[in-house]
């Protein structure tokens, strides 16, 4: 009963938070730093984590991971399949909080602030650190309705600034020129891959910080990976990027660092074997066993 | 040879199974149109559908019992639908998961109560309790809305609730993950996406409404006179079929058929609507790749 209580305040402390809304999308309760940053792109991390540590229920799932994540740069996590890459992404925007039973231990910190916080804000946090899934979810609404959720969600009303970030996100996410015929057709009769890339559009309409994307060409062909690829190339310009994928030529191509991740063996948490540099991870791994993973000796 | 011989049996036992059960309908029908037939003639449309009801002076009115049916109905749906859906989204969106199995019981136990026993407990409860504070007689359009709430809310939370399970949980995950709250989530994702079900819930459960006799008898007065308010004793089609079968003969009883092929054709109007709302469901579709 307590548990529901507990709810039912959540919900209606979400509601008033949504009922004051200032104007604007790009509105923080944490301090954005990004803008103080911009001439200086790459010098900055982003996430500070410290000995994050993550369990189910009493499984434990993440063991200790610290790492630094940089601003504005592509960041890989990579490792066999149940290595809790996923479950790592999502401690970054707390989406682990929708499982029943999720418990965080360690820091979680983004631009310095912990996100984990008593007075942490999880909506707020969440419109920073936007998130791409492995199968693309677009609702079940217009490709223009889609894009315009977010801001429709941060209170923007007006027709005109509507339009202005529909067309600005979609041209962003390279879709643009594709889908401006098709604003009024339904999200779900676009192909895999623009599917994907509206997703993306979706999440950039609300001015993001970070982009986190869960395995995001899994479910693509080729050629709608490669546009995913060279969307990415782009992003990073303004975006701090951490993506997840099982594929270790994409993160080989895409990314300037990567983690990687592993369990020893059946029933152990996940734990960060390796992080660095791209080209220096996989040219010359530091760890026999990141050695043996790339190799594809296992995983 | 034999499985030959079993298959064209089967076959030709379901054929007539199923012939029966159309027939019967079709049976009802006729039945119900031939015997209208002499009140339509005799009295004509316009005597059916007045106001007044006197089968000694050859009035044979039914507009004060399609009312009741109508007033009562949308009474039940008016009280009972937001309660049905705030139960259901309660059921899927806040409950936790170990007590959602409880409450669902509990819902569906509240639909296997006999209309009888609600009717009584309204009869013996609701009613004077409304009498002491409106000061009327309690029983009408008031109390019948409130017993009939309490019997569509089952069926609409039943089924509300399935629609908003169908909704893939990737959609309430995109909303939430772009920073929505949950309550947002709620009402520009999930609700949106569950409207077809919903609205077929809330049609089944007029259906119910519609229909219901024992229940609304006990507690709609009952008179043959226009209701003047809530809390004023009137009639329903159903109740006032119920009161005059044993003791009506000719033009009258002739005129209790049309009563009932009023009925009829609302529910089967309701029935179409349903099929064409939930036949444009596009709630679930699969992510084409």
């Amino acid at each position: 009963m307590a548990r529901i209580f507990a709810v039912l305040g959540s919900l209606r402390g979400d509601r008033l938070l949504v009922e004051a809304p200032e104007k604007g999308i790009t509105r923080h309760r944490f301090p954005a730093r990004r803008d103080e940053r911009f001439d200086a792109p790459g010098e900055g991390i982003k996430f500070h984590i410290r000995d994050l540590s993550l369990f189910y229920g009493k499984r434990k799932v993440l063991e200790n991971i610290t790492i630094d994540i940089p601003e504005r740069r592509i960041t890989a996590v990579i490792g066999p399949s149940g290595c809790g890459k996923s479950s790592f992404l999502r401690c970054l925007n707390r989406m682990n909080d929708l499982v029943e039973g999720c418990r965080v231990e360690g820091e979680v910190l983004l631009d310095g602030e912990e996100i984990y916080g008593r007075d942490g804000d999880v909506t707020s946090l969440r419109r920073r650190v936007g998130m791409v899934f492995q199968k693309p979810n677009p609702f079940p609404k217009t490709v223009y309705e889609n894009v315009a959720f977010g801001p429709r969600v941060l209170g923007i009303k007006d027709r005109g600034v509507l339009d202005g970030i529909v067309e600005n996100s979609l041209r962003r996410a390279a879709l643009w020129e594709e889908v401006k015929d098709k604003l009024r057709e339904p999200a779900l009769a676009l192909s895999g891959g623009q599917q994907q890339r509206l997703c993306i559009a979706r999440v950039l309409a609300v001015e993001p910080e970070v982009i986190l994307l869960d395995e995001p060409c899994s479910a693509l062909d080729p050629v709608a990976t490669q546009r995913i690829e060279d969307l990415l190339a782009e992003l990073k310009e303004k975006y701090t990027i951490v993506i997840v994928t099982h594929n270790m030529q994409q993160a080989a191509r895409v990314s300037d660092y990567t983690a990687f991740f592993l369990i020893e063996k059946q029933g152990d948490p996940g734990r960060l074997v390796e992080f660095g540099e791209t080209g220096a991870l996989f040219t010359a791994p530091a760890d026999e066993r990141t050695e043996r993973y790339i190799t594809g000796r296992f995983g | 040879m034999y499985v030959i011989r079993r298959e064209w049996l089967v076959k030709r036992v379901l054929l007539v199974t199923a012939m029966v059960v159309v027939l019967g309908l079709a049976l009802v029908v006729y039945f119900m149109v031939k015997e209208s037939i002499p009140a339509f003639k005799q009295a004509g449309p316009a005597n059916l559908f007045s106001s007044e009801w006197a089968p000694g002076e050859g009035r044979y009115g039914m507009l004060i019992f399609l009312v009741g049916t109508l007033a009562t109905t949308a009474g039940g749906l008016i009280l009972g639908t937001p309660l049905a859906l705030g139960l259901a989204l309660f059921l899927t969106q806040v409950a936790p998961r170990r007590s959602r199995a409880l409450f669902s019981r509990g819902v569906e136990t509240l639909a296997g109560i006999p209309s009888i026993v609600l009717g009584w407990l309204g009869f013996t409860i609701l009613v004077p309790w409304i009498r002491e504070l409106s000061g009327s007689s309690g029983s009408g359009i008031l109390a019948a809305s409130i017993v009939l709430a309490v019997m569509v809310i089952p069926t609409i939370t039943a089924i509300s609730r399935d629609a908003l399970e169908a909704v893939p949980s990737t959609y309430a995950q995109a909303s939430l993950a772009m920073g929505a709250t949950r309550w947002q989530t709620i009402r520009r994702v999930q609700l949106p996406a569950a409207k077809h079900g919903i609205l077929a819930a809330i049609i089944l459960g007029m259906g119910r409404a519609i229909g219901e006799t024992m229940a609304v008898a006990m507690v709609i007065g009952p008179a043959s006179v226009f209701p003047t308010s809530l809390t004023s004793p009137t009639h329903t089609l159903t109740t006032k079929i119920l009161m005059e079968m044993g003791e009506s003969t000719g033009v009258q009883r002739s005129s209790l058929f049309a009563m009932g092929l009023v009925l009829l054709m609302l529910a089967m109007a309701l029935i179409a609507l349903m099929r064409r709302v939930s036949g444009g469901r596009s709630a679930t579709p699969e992510v084409v790749e």
